[in-house]
Formats: structure tokens, C-alpha cells, sequence
């Protein structure tokens, strides 16, 4: 299969259905003639015009707001949040309008709305710019949450946002848009929400990576199996629904949880996780369920406290060797 | 003692009634007559227990909410209020289902979900209240960018209050239809009081439609308390929208004869000020205009009154005999796809 990457395979997404569907219009923050500041969106605007590729001001409730109006008439708005940070400045389209004008309405409101947003730490970018706020929505009924970690889970998964009936806040990491990988190229292709992936089978212990930190688990599940320990990986894919099933079948197979996200520890997407799995898998496991995440703190700037602060594949190897019986780190 | 500043801004004057169809002008008679009675058979029913959340009644605004909705199209759309049981039944609501609504019954229009607050009915282009006071302007302005886009001749309209043009959504959206010349009317009810604090404590200037010119439309005053004053303000606007000129902010200067919410102990004004505006009152001017003109008689109009009294008997007996939820039905309806159940 043809490789591309995440940032490809974003961009191929969002063209496909411009071209299948002519409701699906782009709008926000130099989404058209600049092509987007991470170049996700490069091209379209020559392609589809200012119309559909829609350069907006800077004003997230508009573009939010503005997009759950124009999807309750019938058109289906992938709108872009530059920053997962700014989502804030958003909050009450987001939480109060977008989420339940469905339930709210008894069923009149229809909302196929996807709001892309870019989420994590690409480096020295502080704490304004770094954050990774899937959690914060995860405790609002009325969204989905999508957290694609390879270029192929990308396009798939957005597909299935734009062409589903609710609005889904599409979680990209920022250190991902580079990233290479296999991508099929129909143009049907789609992966469901809820359904996640077994990126690696192993019968010792289970590493639950979400989003970018799929690949540093990858990573360490590597450096374990020279330890002859084999973990398993595996990627949610969405948080809301989340493949419980999956997690409770790996937990009750490996007896040992990991969870590794970029998110703050505290009420992060791994509080939830864990939560679940002492509620419905507590009689399988072997040890305490294990978080590797952000620190406590703001997402500093300067290269060595953001390195303190943020969890790598160090941290994900500890969390490993202690369930294994080690130290604890 | 708050009353509305005169103003400097360009306003606009009703033509005289023979310039009407007189069955428009029963029309909106009759729907201000049903707002009004609405409202104060709605107080009676919570007070009676048939309503149990709160509600904010707009007695006394029902010149803006009927005005403008007839003034625009049946595919049109409206976003409301938290004080929008006047909007949905100036764009032809039902008041068996409201009522069923707010007495939070299973044939209510949005199920019993909703309440006073969230109520809507998509068939007549009400996209909904609002428990935010701004949180609906930003969803006009995307209705009418998805007119704008599919090339439709369509206009939304959003209602707001005073307080929420200090509110930041009313900015960005305002900002953006400006810009993009969306088919957007902003409906200001200026009703001098933002919850319980009064409109010269919450904003540094009195004429609220002075803020269009900062957006690049136009702003125009009204009498909000002349119902064909506002008409004829929203139907210039809406023509401008469908001629693709881009939105109006239309502000009605008017009051909120009640409390911001039922129950209100209203501490912050006086009984000199509320009795200077019941004299003002839209309805009972309304019906001494078509009477002195001689439009209709007073036989016909007291006719309305029976009927609409009438009506809302009908409404309130269809809501104490309307089902109540199952508690299974609350888990119903929060997405469109459920993904087998996943996402509870």
C-alpha cells in the first residue's frame, strides 16, 4: 500500500468528501489561502474556492457557533480550531450549544458537525499552545471524541465524522502531521467510532496508548521484548464511545494495565480508563492500574522542564518494570 | 426611573393602518393577544404545579417577537431566548405543545427534554431558547452562511436582549455576518434590563444599535412596544438580507413588565417605573389603534380574546392529559448514531 503521511491522509480525507458531498464545506483560522498552519488543508482552497475553504476571523465561538448553525440547516461543516487551547475560547458553542441542541430539542436539532482540532506538545510552544484537552470534553454527553495516532486511522476516522450525525471533536497531534504510513486508497474507506486497535499482541502486560503516545508505547513494548517481557498495545481510537470491551478483554488476558496520554495525569482520559477497569475488570488484574502522563503542571516552555513535564517511552518502561515486579520508579 | 433615551440613530415609522391588510393586522393581534395570555396562564399553571422549572416570561415584549416574525417568511429561521415563548408563537407555535413542554410531558415539543428554556420546533424554522444569552446568535449566523452557501434567498433572524450584546459571542458573530454580508437579522429586545441589573449599569451607551455601524451594517431603532414599527423594520432588513446586502441590527426599545424570571422579587426598580410602562403596554395600544382607526370594532377583537382564552383552556387540559416521560427515556436522543450503545 502507498504511503503518506497523517497530514496526507487528513487532507485526502476532507477532499474526498468535498468531492462526494457538496454540504461538507472548511471553515477557520487560515484554512484556505495559507492552507492551514500546518499545511493540512494546502490545496484546497485553490481546488474548491473561497466558499468552501473559508478563511475566517479570529473568533472560535463564530466558527464554532457559525458551524452548528449551518449543520441544524443541513450542511455537514468540518470546522478547524487551530490549537486544542483555543477550544476554550469556544467553550459554550462547544459544551452548551453544539453538544445537547440534539437531545435539547427532543430529537429536531441535527448536528453532523466535526471540529478539527490540533492537540499536544510540539515543543517549546508553552503552555497556551502544548495542551491536550481531550478529557475536558469527555465529561460532556452530546460529543464524540476522536483521537486517530496513524495516517490511515486519520482518514478513516474522520470520514466517519463527517459523514456521522453528531458533532465530534477530532483530536490531531501536532507531532504526528509528518508522520508516514500505510493509507488505503478507496475512497470508501472508513473505521468505526468505538472500535479500537490491537496494535501489538502480548500476553504480560497491556499498554493503553491514546493519540501520540501510540508510538512511544510501541517503542517501549520494543525495549521490553528484549526484557522478554511482551506487552500488548492498544489504541482507543475514540474516547467517546470508547471500545471498553477491547480494554476489559486485554486487561482479563495480561492481568496488567498501563495507560499512557499526553493529557494532565489528574482527570485525564486515563482517570476514566482506569475508573472503568476497577469497576467491570477489577477480578483479572494483578496489580494497580498504572497512568503514565503529563505532569501536574502548565506545559513549560524551556526544552528541559517541558521534557520533565511531558511522559516519554522512559516512563512508559518504568510504569512496565514495576507491574512486572520492579521497582517502583 | 429607567426609560429609553431618545435617539440620534436613524429609526424607522409604521405606515398608517389603511397601508395594511387588515387580516395581517387581526393576525398579529391575535398573536400578541395568545403571547400575552400564554404568559400569564403559564405563571398560573407553575404556580399551579403543572409547570415544575422556572420561566421567563415576556410580558409586555410581544410587539418585537410578533412583529418580527411576520414580518419574515415562512422558511425563514429564528433563534431565540431564554425568554422565547413569544418568538415561537410569532413564527406559529403551538400552544398545546408548549404547554405539554413546560408541564415537561413525553408530547411536548422536544419531548419533555427541553423545557421553557430549550424549546424549538425545526418545521417553523425556531432553532430553539436559550439558557445562554448570546448562545444563539452565532447559530443564526451559521444558518444564514448555509443559506449564503446552497444560494437560497433565506434570512435568519436572531432575537437577543440587551445583556447579550455585552456578552462575547455577540461580537464574533456580529463580526462575521458584517464581513461576509450573511443574510442575518440582528433583533435586539432592549427591554432595560439584563437579568436584574438595568441596561445603563451594564453598557456605557443607551442606543444599542450604534454598535452595527462598528460591524459595517446598518443600525435602526424602533418603538419596540409598536408592533408595526417593528415589522416594518424587519421586513426592510429582510429584504436587504435576500438582496444580498448583508444584515441589519434592528433595536426595539421596550420593557419587561415582569421579573427576569418568575418569581422575581424585582428589587431593583420601582412601582412609578412599571406603572409608566403598563401605560406604555404593546397589546392595549395595539387594540386602541385598530379600534380608532376604525379597523375593526371591538366585538371582533374581544372575539380574539375569547378564542385565544379559549385556545389555551384547550392547551393546558391537552398538557395535564399529555403522557409523562418514562425514566428509560432519558437516556434517549443525545446522538444520531449510537455505535450499539458505545457512547453511554
Amino acid at each position: 500500500m502507498r504511503e503518506i503521511t497523517f497530514a496526507e491522509a487528513i487532507r485526502e480525507a476532507l477532499r474526498e468528501e468535498m468531492h462526494r458531498d457538496a454540504s461538507v464545506f472548511i471553515m477557520g483560522e487560515d484554512v484556505g489561502v495559507f492552507g492551514g498552519v500546518f499545511g493540512v488543508t494546502a490545496g484546497l482552497y485553490e481546488e474548491f474556492g473561497p466558499d468552501r475553504v473559508r478563511d475566517t476571523p479570529i473568533s472560535e465561538s463564530a466558527i464554532v457557533g457559525g458551524g452548528l448553525g449551518a449543520a441544524m440547516m443541513g450542511m455537514r461543516p468540518v470546522v478547524e480550531i487551530m490549537f486544542g487551547d483555543f477550544l476554550m475560547c469556544a467553550g459554550d458553542q462547544i459544551v452548551n450549544q453544539a453538544a445537547k441542541a440534539r437531545y435539547m430539542s427532543g430529537g429536531k436539532a441535527k448536528v453532523p458537525l466535526t471540529i478539527r482540532v490540533t492537540t499536544g506538545a510540539p515543543g517549546s510552544a508553552a503552555a497556551q499552545h502544548s495542551q491536550s484537552p481531550e478529557s475536558w470534553f469527555m465529561n460532556v454527553p452530546g460529543l464524540k471524541i476522536a483521537v486517530p495516532a496513524t495516517p490511515a486511522d486519520a482518514k478513516g476516522l474522520l470520514k466517519t465524522a463527517i459523514r456521522g450525525e453528531d458533532p465530534v471533536l477530532f483530536f490531531e497531534h501536532k507531532m504526528l502531521y509528518a508522520v508516514r504510513g500505510p493509507v488505503p486508497e478507496d475512497p470508501d474507506f472508513t473505521i468505526p467510532f468505538g472500535a479500537a486497535n490491537l496494535a501489538r499482541a502480548g500476553r504480560d502486560l497491556t499498554i493503553i496508548a491514546i493519540g501520540g503516545m501510540l508510538a512511544k508505547a510501541l517503542e517501549a513494548a520494543d525495549a521490553l521484548s528484549q526484557e522478554g517481557i511482551e506487552a500488548e498495545v492498544i489504541d482507543p481510537r475514540t474516547l467517546v464511545p470508547l471500545d471498553k470491551d477491547a480494554l476489559i478483554r486485554s486487561a482479563a488476558k495480561t492481568g496488567r494495565v498501563v495507560i499512557a496520554h499526553e493529557a494532565h495525569k489528574r482527570a485525564g482520559p486515563g482517570a476514566e480508563i482506569a475508573a472503568l477497569l476497577a469497576e467491570e475488570a477489577v477480578e483479572y488484574l494483578d496489580g494497580p492500574i498504572m497512568r503514565v502522563a503529563a505532569k501536574n503542571v502548565p506545559i513549560p516552555y524551556s526544552p528541559v522542564l517541558e521534557e520533565e513535564v511531558l511522559p516519554g517511552v522512559d516512563d512508559i518502561l518504568a510504569a512496565a518494570r514495576f507491574l512486572m515486579g520492579g521497582a517502583k520508579a | 426611573m429607567s426609560e429609553h433615551p431618545v435617539s440620534a440613530l436613524e429609526t424607522i415609522s409604521s405606515q398608517p393602518l389603511s397601508a395594511y391588510d387588515p387580516s395581517l393586522l387581526l393576525e398579529m393581534f391575535r398573536r400578541m393577544t395568545l403571547v400575552r395570555e400564554f404568559e400569564l396562564r403559564a405563571i398560573e399553571e407553575r404556580r399551579n404545579g403543572l409547570i415544575p422549572g422556572f420561566i421567563h416570561p415576556c410580558v409586555g415584549q410581544e410587539a418585537t417577537a410578533v412583529g418580527a416574525c411576520l414580518a419574515l417568511k415562512q422558511d425563514d429561521v429564528i433563534t431565540s431566548t431564554h425568554r422565547g415563548h413569544g418568538h415561537l408563537i410569532g413564527k406559529g407555535g403551538d400552544p398545546r405543545y408548549m404547554m405539554a413542554e413546560l408541564a415537561g410531558r413525553s408530547t411536548g415539543y422536544c419531548l419533555g427534554r427541553g423545557g421553557s428554556l430549550h424549546i424549538a420546533d425545526f418545521d417553523l424554522g425556531m432553532l430553539g431558547a436559550n439558557g445562554i444569552v448570546a448562545g444563539g446568535i452565532p447559530i443564526a449566523v451559521g444558518a444564514g452562511l448555509a443559506f449564503h452557501l446552497r444560494g437560497e434567498k433565506r434570512v435568519a433572524l436572531a432575537f437577543f436582549g440587551d445583556g447579550a450584546v455585552n456578552q462575547g459571542a455577540f461580537h464574533e458573530a456580529a463580526n462575521m455576518a458584517g464581513l461576509w454580508k450573511l443574510p442575518v437579522i440582528f433583533m435586539c429586545e432592549n427591554n432595560l434590563y439584563g437579568e436584574g441589573t438595568p441596561q445603563h449599569k451594564q453598557a456605557p451607551i443607551a442606543d444599542l444599535a450604534r454598535r452595527a455601524e462598528g460591524y459595517g451594517f446598518p443600525g435602526v431603532i424602533v418603538d419596540g412596544n409598536d408592533v408595526l414599527e417593528v415589522y416594518e423594520a424587519v421586513r426592510m432588513a429582510a429584504e436587504r438580507a435576500r438582496a444580498g446586502l448583508g444584515p441589519t441590527f434592528i433595536e426595539g426599545k421596550t420593557y419587561r413588565q415582569r421579573g427576569h424570571y418568575e418569581g422575581d422579587p424585582m428589587v431593583y426598580r420601582t412601582q412609578e417605573e412599571m406603572e409608566y410602562w403598563k401605560a406604555r403596554d404593546p397589546v392595549v395600544l395595539f387594540r386602541r389603534r385598530l379600534l380608532e382607526a376604525g379597523v375593526f370594532d371591538a366585538q371582533t377583537l374581544d372575539k380574539v380574546h375569547q378564542d385565544v382564552l379559549h385556545q389555551l383552556d384547550e392547551a393546558v387540559a391537552f398538557a395535564k392529559s399529555a403522557p409523562i416521560p418514562g425514566p428509560e427515556e432519558a437516556l434517549l436522543g443525545v446522538y444520531g448514531d449510537t455505535h450499539n450503545g458505545l457512547v453511554f
